[in-house]
Protein backbone atom coordinates (compact mmCIF):
# COMPACT_ATOMS: atom_id res chain seq x y z
CA UNK A 1 0.00 0.00 0.00
CA UNK A 2 1.04 3.67 -0.73
CA UNK A 3 1.01 4.26 3.07
CA UNK A 4 2.69 6.67 5.43
CA UNK A 5 5.28 3.60 6.30
CA UNK A 6 6.54 4.00 3.01
CA UNK A 7 9.11 6.92 4.19
CA UNK A 8 12.33 6.75 1.77
CA UNK A 9 13.03 10.31 -0.21
CA UNK A 10 10.40 12.18 2.08
CA UNK A 11 11.48 15.65 3.29
CA UNK A 12 10.61 18.09 6.21
CA UNK A 13 11.50 15.09 9.31
CA UNK A 14 15.06 16.89 10.85
CA UNK A 15 17.79 15.75 11.18
CA UNK A 16 18.52 13.12 13.29
CA UNK A 17 17.79 12.35 16.32
CA UNK A 18 21.57 10.65 17.54
CA UNK A 19 22.18 9.92 21.14
CA UNK A 20 24.77 9.22 23.06
CA UNK A 21 25.00 6.29 25.05
CA UNK A 22 21.46 5.48 24.60
CA UNK A 23 19.88 2.28 26.70
CA UNK A 24 18.56 -0.70 24.81
CA UNK A 25 14.88 0.15 25.97
CA UNK A 26 13.63 3.83 26.83
CA UNK A 27 11.40 2.65 29.83
CA UNK A 28 10.10 -1.04 30.97
CA UNK A 29 7.43 -0.98 29.09
CA UNK A 30 9.26 -0.69 25.42
CA UNK A 31 10.78 -3.89 27.38
CA UNK A 32 7.47 -5.18 27.90
CA UNK A 33 6.25 -4.66 24.36
CA UNK A 34 9.22 -5.97 22.92
CA UNK A 35 9.15 -9.22 24.94
CA UNK A 36 4.94 -9.68 24.89
CA UNK A 37 5.78 -9.38 21.22
CA UNK A 38 7.89 -11.84 20.60
CA UNK A 39 6.49 -14.90 22.83
CA UNK A 40 3.17 -14.10 21.17
CA UNK A 41 4.79 -14.24 17.75
CA UNK A 42 6.05 -17.38 18.86
CA UNK A 43 2.16 -18.18 18.90
CA UNK A 44 2.12 -18.50 15.33
CA UNK A 45 -0.70 -17.37 14.53
CA UNK A 46 0.55 -14.84 12.09
CA UNK A 47 3.85 -14.23 10.16
CA UNK A 48 6.07 -11.34 9.69
CA UNK A 49 4.42 -10.01 6.69
CA UNK A 50 1.15 -9.94 8.55
CA UNK A 51 2.36 -8.21 11.33
CA UNK A 52 4.25 -5.18 9.33
CA UNK A 53 0.89 -5.12 7.67
CA UNK A 54 -0.35 -4.31 10.51
CA UNK A 55 1.45 -1.30 11.51
CA UNK A 56 1.03 -0.11 8.14
CA UNK A 57 -2.64 -0.08 8.37
CA UNK A 58 -2.66 2.13 11.05
CA UNK A 59 -3.88 5.87 10.83
CA UNK A 60 -1.33 7.89 8.92
CA UNK A 61 -1.90 10.75 11.82
CA UNK A 62 -1.36 8.06 14.49
CA UNK A 63 1.36 6.39 12.87
CA UNK A 64 3.78 9.67 13.28
CA UNK A 65 2.32 10.65 16.58
CA UNK A 66 4.06 7.15 17.71
CA UNK A 67 7.27 6.18 18.85
CA UNK A 68 8.44 2.69 17.64
CA UNK A 69 7.12 0.75 19.94
CA UNK A 70 3.69 2.18 20.70
CA UNK A 71 3.32 1.16 17.28
CA UNK A 72 3.92 -2.39 17.91
CA UNK A 73 1.59 -2.00 21.23
CA UNK A 74 -0.94 -0.62 18.75
CA UNK A 75 -0.46 -3.83 15.81
CA UNK A 76 0.30 -6.68 18.31
CA UNK A 77 -3.27 -5.44 20.57
CA UNK A 78 -4.97 -5.08 17.30
CA UNK A 79 -3.83 -8.28 15.61
CA UNK A 80 -4.52 -10.32 19.09
CA UNK A 81 -8.21 -9.40 18.73
CA UNK A 82 -8.72 -10.35 14.87
CA UNK A 83 -6.92 -13.52 15.19
CA UNK A 84 -9.30 -14.59 18.31
CA UNK A 85 -6.72 -14.71 21.27
CA UNK A 86 -8.04 -12.08 22.76
CA UNK A 87 -12.13 -10.27 22.47
CA UNK A 88 -11.85 -6.41 22.31
CA UNK A 89 -14.03 -6.56 25.42
CA UNK A 90 -11.11 -8.30 27.09
CA UNK A 91 -8.56 -5.82 25.42
CA UNK A 92 -10.78 -3.08 26.47
CA UNK A 93 -10.98 -3.95 29.88
CA UNK A 94 -15.10 -4.53 29.98
CA UNK A 95 -15.06 -7.87 29.58
CA UNK A 96 -13.12 -10.63 32.54
CA UNK A 97 -10.96 -13.24 30.82
CA UNK A 98 -11.77 -16.94 31.17
CA UNK A 99 -9.73 -19.44 33.03
CA UNK A 100 -6.48 -19.80 31.32
CA UNK A 101 -6.90 -22.59 28.46
CA UNK A 102 -3.09 -22.26 27.67
CA UNK A 103 0.24 -23.04 28.85
CA UNK A 104 2.77 -19.96 27.58
CA UNK A 105 5.80 -20.45 26.35
CA UNK A 106 9.33 -20.18 28.42
CA UNK A 107 11.76 -17.55 26.98
CA UNK A 108 13.98 -20.48 26.46
CA UNK A 109 11.28 -21.77 24.15
CA UNK A 110 11.18 -18.69 22.08
CA UNK A 111 15.08 -18.14 22.17
CA UNK A 112 14.78 -21.73 20.78
CA UNK A 113 12.55 -20.64 18.06
CA UNK A 114 13.97 -17.48 16.90
CA UNK A 115 17.70 -19.45 16.31
CA UNK A 116 16.23 -22.31 14.55
CA UNK A 117 13.46 -22.02 11.21
CA UNK A 118 13.10 -18.06 11.80
CA UNK A 119 14.59 -18.01 7.53
CA UNK A 120 12.26 -16.71 4.67
CA UNK A 121 14.40 -18.85 2.62
CA UNK A 122 12.08 -21.60 1.05
CA UNK A 123 14.25 -24.73 0.08
CA UNK A 124 12.15 -24.86 -3.57
CA UNK A 125 14.48 -25.36 -7.10
CA UNK A 126 12.29 -22.43 -8.58
CA UNK A 127 14.21 -20.91 -11.57
CA UNK A 128 14.89 -17.20 -11.52
CA UNK A 129 13.88 -14.41 -13.90
CA UNK A 130 17.31 -12.35 -13.97
CA UNK A 131 21.00 -13.04 -13.48
CA UNK A 132 23.68 -10.61 -12.13
CA UNK A 133 24.34 -7.90 -14.75
CA UNK A 134 20.43 -7.79 -16.38
CA UNK A 135 18.96 -4.37 -16.84
CA UNK A 136 15.90 -4.55 -14.91
CA UNK A 137 12.51 -1.69 -14.94
CA UNK A 138 10.69 -2.05 -11.71
CA UNK A 139 7.20 -2.26 -11.99
CA UNK A 140 4.74 0.76 -11.59
CA UNK A 141 2.53 -0.95 -9.20
CA UNK A 142 0.46 0.29 -6.41
CA UNK A 143 -0.96 -2.52 -4.61
CA UNK A 144 -3.19 -1.68 -1.67
CA UNK A 145 -2.14 -3.80 0.68
CA UNK A 146 1.71 -5.11 1.84
CA UNK A 147 4.07 -4.79 -0.66
CA UNK A 148 7.90 -4.54 -0.32
CA UNK A 149 9.19 -2.69 -3.38
CA UNK A 150 8.91 1.37 -2.22
CA UNK A 151 7.69 3.98 -4.53
CA UNK A 152 11.08 5.92 -5.07
CA UNK A 153 11.92 2.70 -7.03
CA UNK A 154 9.07 1.80 -9.04
CA UNK A 155 8.94 2.90 -12.47
CA UNK A 156 12.83 3.19 -12.45
CA UNK A 157 15.72 1.09 -14.13
CA UNK A 158 18.43 -0.99 -12.13
CA UNK A 159 20.47 -3.81 -12.37
CA UNK A 160 20.67 -7.16 -10.54
CA UNK A 161 23.82 -7.16 -8.94
CA UNK A 162 23.23 -10.70 -7.29
CA UNK A 163 20.84 -13.50 -6.80
CA UNK A 164 20.07 -14.01 -3.25
CA UNK A 165 17.95 -17.37 -3.54
CA UNK A 166 14.18 -18.58 -3.12
CA UNK A 167 12.51 -16.46 -0.55
CA UNK A 168 8.73 -16.47 0.64
CA UNK A 169 6.66 -13.19 -1.34
CA UNK A 170 6.00 -10.98 1.06
CA UNK A 171 3.04 -9.66 -0.87
CA UNK A 172 1.07 -12.95 -0.26
CA UNK A 173 2.17 -14.21 2.77
CA UNK A 174 1.02 -10.60 4.40
CA UNK A 175 -2.80 -11.76 3.19
CA UNK A 176 -2.34 -15.75 4.49
CA UNK A 177 -2.57 -16.44 0.50
CA UNK A 178 0.71 -18.93 0.28
CA UNK A 179 4.31 -17.82 0.03
CA UNK A 180 4.63 -18.01 -3.47
CA UNK A 181 8.20 -18.28 -3.33
CA UNK A 182 10.41 -16.44 -5.89
CA UNK A 183 13.49 -15.18 -6.30
CA UNK A 184 15.24 -12.37 -4.76
CA UNK A 185 17.60 -9.91 -6.09
CA UNK A 186 20.12 -7.30 -4.68
CA UNK A 187 18.96 -4.78 -7.51
CA UNK A 188 21.77 -1.63 -8.04
CA UNK A 189 20.23 1.82 -8.52
CA UNK A 190 22.56 5.16 -9.63
CA UNK A 191 21.49 7.80 -7.31
CA UNK A 192 20.66 9.93 -10.40
CA UNK A 193 18.38 7.67 -11.60
CA UNK A 194 15.99 7.61 -9.14
CA UNK A 195 17.12 11.35 -7.27
CA UNK A 196 17.96 13.27 -11.07
CA UNK A 197 20.81 15.11 -12.31
CA UNK A 198 21.69 16.68 -8.55
CA UNK A 199 22.41 13.43 -6.50
CA UNK A 200 26.61 12.50 -7.25
CA UNK A 201 26.94 11.04 -10.18
CA UNK A 202 28.87 7.46 -8.44
CA UNK A 203 26.77 7.19 -5.41
CA UNK A 204 24.44 3.75 -5.69
CA UNK A 205 21.43 2.43 -3.67
CA UNK A 206 21.10 -1.39 -3.84
CA UNK A 207 17.31 -2.76 -2.47
CA UNK A 208 16.03 -6.77 -2.46
CA UNK A 209 13.36 -6.97 -4.68
CA UNK A 210 11.15 -10.01 -5.95
CA UNK A 211 10.84 -11.50 -9.12
CA UNK A 212 7.57 -9.88 -9.35
CA UNK A 213 8.43 -6.60 -8.82
CA UNK A 214 10.53 -6.18 -11.84
CA UNK A 215 10.70 -7.06 -15.71
CA UNK A 216 13.45 -7.17 -18.28
CA UNK A 217 14.55 -3.68 -19.60
CA UNK B 1 11.44 11.24 18.30
CA UNK B 2 9.58 13.98 19.06
CA UNK B 3 10.46 14.58 22.88
CA UNK B 4 7.24 16.32 23.82
CA UNK B 5 5.19 13.86 22.23
CA UNK B 6 5.85 10.79 24.30
CA UNK B 7 6.44 12.49 27.42
CA UNK B 8 2.56 12.99 26.72
CA UNK B 9 1.31 9.61 26.11
CA UNK B 10 4.25 8.00 28.52
CA UNK B 11 1.90 7.13 31.51
CA UNK B 12 -1.44 6.29 29.30
CA UNK B 13 1.16 3.87 27.43
CA UNK B 14 2.58 2.66 30.34
CA UNK B 15 -1.29 1.60 31.36
CA UNK B 16 -2.37 0.03 28.33
CA UNK B 17 1.47 -1.93 28.57
CA UNK B 18 0.54 -3.18 31.77
CA UNK B 19 -3.04 -3.93 31.39
CA UNK B 20 -1.95 -5.77 28.14
CA UNK B 21 0.11 -7.54 30.15
CA UNK B 22 -2.46 -8.24 32.69
CA UNK B 23 -4.53 -9.60 30.14
CA UNK B 24 -2.33 -11.94 28.29
CA UNK B 25 -1.34 -13.34 31.42
CA UNK B 26 -4.67 -14.37 33.16
CA UNK B 27 -5.20 -15.75 29.29
CA UNK B 28 -2.24 -17.83 29.68
CA UNK B 29 -0.95 -16.54 26.92
CA UNK B 30 2.57 -14.72 28.09
CA UNK B 31 4.69 -15.91 31.26
CA UNK B 32 6.11 -12.75 32.85
CA UNK B 33 9.06 -14.70 33.86
CA UNK B 34 9.72 -14.91 30.56
CA UNK B 35 9.15 -11.73 29.37
CA UNK B 36 12.03 -10.79 32.47
CA UNK B 37 14.44 -13.11 30.38
CA UNK B 38 13.53 -11.80 26.81
CA UNK B 39 14.32 -8.10 28.40
CA UNK B 40 17.40 -9.20 30.06
CA UNK B 41 18.84 -11.40 26.74
CA UNK B 42 18.36 -8.03 24.24
CA UNK B 43 19.59 -5.72 28.31
CA UNK B 44 22.84 -7.72 28.59
CA UNK B 45 23.05 -10.67 26.15
CA UNK B 46 22.75 -10.12 22.60
CA UNK B 47 24.40 -6.95 21.06
CA UNK B 48 26.66 -5.09 19.21
CA UNK B 49 29.28 -6.93 20.75
CA UNK B 50 28.70 -10.04 18.79
CA UNK B 51 29.50 -7.71 15.21
CA UNK B 52 32.50 -6.91 16.66
CA UNK B 53 34.00 -10.18 16.98
CA UNK B 54 33.03 -10.61 13.57
CA UNK B 55 34.78 -7.58 12.38
CA UNK B 56 38.11 -8.07 14.19
CA UNK B 57 37.74 -12.11 12.95
CA UNK B 58 37.73 -10.99 9.63
CA UNK B 59 40.64 -8.08 10.42
CA UNK B 60 42.98 -10.79 11.72
CA UNK B 61 41.90 -14.14 9.77
CA UNK B 62 41.92 -13.72 6.14
CA UNK B 63 40.40 -16.87 5.39
CA UNK B 64 37.06 -15.85 7.75
CA UNK B 65 36.81 -12.62 5.91
CA UNK B 66 36.79 -14.50 2.60
CA UNK B 67 34.31 -16.45 3.70
CA UNK B 68 32.52 -13.82 5.44
CA UNK B 69 32.11 -12.08 2.21
CA UNK B 70 31.25 -15.03 0.51
CA UNK B 71 28.70 -16.92 3.00
CA UNK B 72 28.29 -14.19 5.51
CA UNK B 73 25.46 -16.25 6.86
CA UNK B 74 27.92 -19.17 7.57
CA UNK B 75 30.38 -17.22 8.91
CA UNK B 76 28.90 -15.57 11.20
CA UNK B 77 26.72 -18.98 12.29
CA UNK B 78 30.24 -20.53 12.58
CA UNK B 79 30.98 -18.39 16.24
CA UNK B 80 26.90 -18.84 16.84
CA UNK B 81 25.35 -15.95 16.12
CA UNK B 82 21.89 -17.12 14.30
CA UNK B 83 18.59 -16.54 13.95
CA UNK B 84 15.90 -14.07 13.84
CA UNK B 85 16.94 -11.06 12.33
CA UNK B 86 20.16 -12.32 11.43
CA UNK B 87 18.86 -15.63 9.77
CA UNK B 88 20.06 -14.74 6.55
CA UNK B 89 23.05 -12.44 6.27
CA UNK B 90 25.03 -10.62 4.10
CA UNK B 91 28.60 -8.27 4.72
CA UNK B 92 29.24 -4.92 2.87
CA UNK B 93 33.43 -4.25 2.79
CA UNK B 94 34.22 -0.42 2.89
CA UNK B 95 37.43 0.39 1.48
CA UNK B 96 38.84 3.60 0.48
CA UNK B 97 36.95 3.87 -2.09
CA UNK B 98 33.39 2.75 -1.27
CA UNK B 99 31.71 3.41 1.97
CA UNK B 100 28.57 1.14 2.40
CA UNK B 101 25.56 1.92 5.27
CA UNK B 102 22.33 0.65 5.78
CA UNK B 103 18.86 1.82 6.07
CA UNK B 104 15.38 0.20 6.41
CA UNK B 105 13.02 2.77 4.46
CA UNK B 106 9.87 0.83 5.37
CA UNK B 107 10.17 -0.58 8.98
CA UNK B 108 13.41 -0.76 10.50
CA UNK B 109 14.70 -4.17 9.88
CA UNK B 110 18.27 -4.22 11.64
CA UNK B 111 20.58 -7.67 12.10
CA UNK B 112 19.42 -8.39 15.85
CA UNK B 113 21.81 -11.35 15.70
CA UNK B 114 24.85 -9.22 15.37
CA UNK B 115 24.07 -5.97 16.28
CA UNK B 116 21.01 -5.97 18.81
CA UNK B 117 17.93 -4.08 19.06
CA UNK B 118 18.65 -0.63 16.69
CA UNK B 119 19.31 2.63 18.05
CA UNK B 120 16.36 5.22 18.09
CA UNK B 121 17.73 7.61 15.37
CA UNK B 122 17.80 4.19 12.97
CA UNK B 123 14.25 3.81 13.63
CA UNK B 124 13.71 7.69 13.35
CA UNK B 125 11.69 8.72 10.72
CA UNK B 126 14.47 11.26 9.56
CA UNK B 127 16.92 8.52 9.43
CA UNK B 128 14.50 6.44 6.92
CA UNK B 129 13.11 9.23 4.71
CA UNK B 130 16.24 10.98 4.07
CA UNK B 131 19.86 8.24 4.33
CA UNK B 132 18.42 6.83 0.69
CA UNK B 133 18.03 10.68 -0.72
CA UNK B 134 20.94 12.63 0.79
CA UNK B 135 23.43 9.92 2.37
CA UNK B 136 26.14 12.07 2.54
CA UNK B 137 24.43 15.03 4.16
CA UNK B 138 23.32 12.10 6.78
CA UNK B 139 26.80 10.92 7.22
CA UNK B 140 28.15 14.74 8.12
CA UNK B 141 25.81 14.71 10.70
CA UNK B 142 27.35 11.59 12.24
CA UNK B 143 30.41 13.47 11.86
CA UNK B 144 31.60 11.54 8.62
CA UNK B 145 33.18 13.49 5.51
CA UNK B 146 33.63 11.35 2.59
CA UNK B 147 35.35 12.75 -0.54
CA UNK B 148 34.32 13.09 -3.60
CA UNK B 149 35.55 10.43 -5.00
CA UNK B 150 34.28 7.95 -2.76
CA UNK B 151 31.40 5.84 -4.14
CA UNK B 152 28.30 6.07 -1.18
CA UNK B 153 26.54 2.69 -1.81
CA UNK B 154 23.26 2.87 0.33
CA UNK B 155 22.01 -0.86 1.20
CA UNK B 156 17.81 -0.60 1.72
CA UNK B 157 16.61 -3.62 3.81
CA UNK B 158 14.01 -3.94 1.50
CA UNK B 159 13.62 -7.73 1.73
CA UNK B 160 14.85 -10.82 4.64
CA UNK B 161 18.59 -10.22 4.21
CA UNK B 162 20.46 -8.31 6.67
CA UNK B 163 23.06 -6.50 6.21
CA UNK B 164 26.42 -5.82 8.63
CA UNK B 165 29.10 -3.33 7.27
CA UNK B 166 32.80 -4.71 7.66
CA UNK B 167 34.45 -1.33 8.46
CA UNK B 168 38.30 -0.57 7.23
CA UNK B 169 40.48 -1.50 10.04
CA UNK B 170 42.05 1.98 11.81
CA UNK B 171 45.72 3.06 10.90
CA UNK B 172 47.55 2.39 14.30
CA UNK B 173 45.43 -1.14 14.84
CA UNK B 174 47.96 -3.43 13.15
CA UNK B 175 49.17 -6.30 15.54
CA UNK B 176 46.58 -5.81 17.92
CA UNK B 177 44.85 -8.64 19.45
CA UNK B 178 41.37 -10.23 18.27
CA UNK B 179 40.27 -8.89 21.81
CA UNK B 180 42.10 -5.21 21.82
CA UNK B 181 39.99 -5.18 18.31
CA UNK B 182 36.68 -5.96 19.39
CA UNK B 183 37.13 -2.86 21.75
CA UNK B 184 37.53 -0.42 19.56
CA UNK B 185 34.47 -1.56 16.53
CA UNK B 186 31.59 0.50 16.93
CA UNK B 187 28.33 0.04 16.15
CA UNK B 188 27.84 2.85 13.71
CA UNK B 189 31.11 1.61 12.00
CA UNK B 190 28.94 -1.91 11.52
CA UNK B 191 26.13 0.18 10.54
CA UNK B 192 28.14 2.02 8.10
CA UNK B 193 27.52 5.96 9.68
CA UNK B 194 30.66 6.21 11.33
CA UNK B 195 34.73 4.86 10.48
CA UNK B 196 36.14 2.92 13.37
CA UNK B 197 38.18 5.49 15.58
CA UNK B 198 42.29 4.83 15.91
CA UNK B 199 43.24 3.54 18.79
CA UNK B 200 43.83 5.98 21.52
CA UNK B 201 42.11 8.40 18.97
CA UNK B 202 38.89 10.23 19.48
CA UNK B 203 36.03 8.20 20.42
Amino acid sequence: MDGIHDMGGMDGFGPIPIEVDEPVFHGEWEGRVYAMNTVIGAWGKWNIDAGRYGIEQMDPAHYLASSYYERWLHRTSNMLVEHDMISRDELNGDATPDDPALQPRTAEEVFELQRKNRSARVDEDIAPKFKAGDKILVRNIHPKSHTRVPRYVRGRHGVIDRDHGVFIFPDTNALFQGKKPQHIYSVRFDAQELWGPDAPSQDKLYLDLCDDYMDPA
Amino acid sequence: MDDHHDHSHLSDTELRVRALESLLTDKGLVDPAALDDIVDHYENKVGPRNGAKVVARAWTDPAFKKLLLEDATAAIGSLGYVGTQGADMVVLENTESVHNVTVCTLCSCYPWSVLGLPPAWYKSFPFRARLVKEPRAVLQEFGLELDDDVEVRVWDSTAELRYLVLPEQPDGSEGMSEDELIDLVTRNSMIGTEKVPAPGGKT
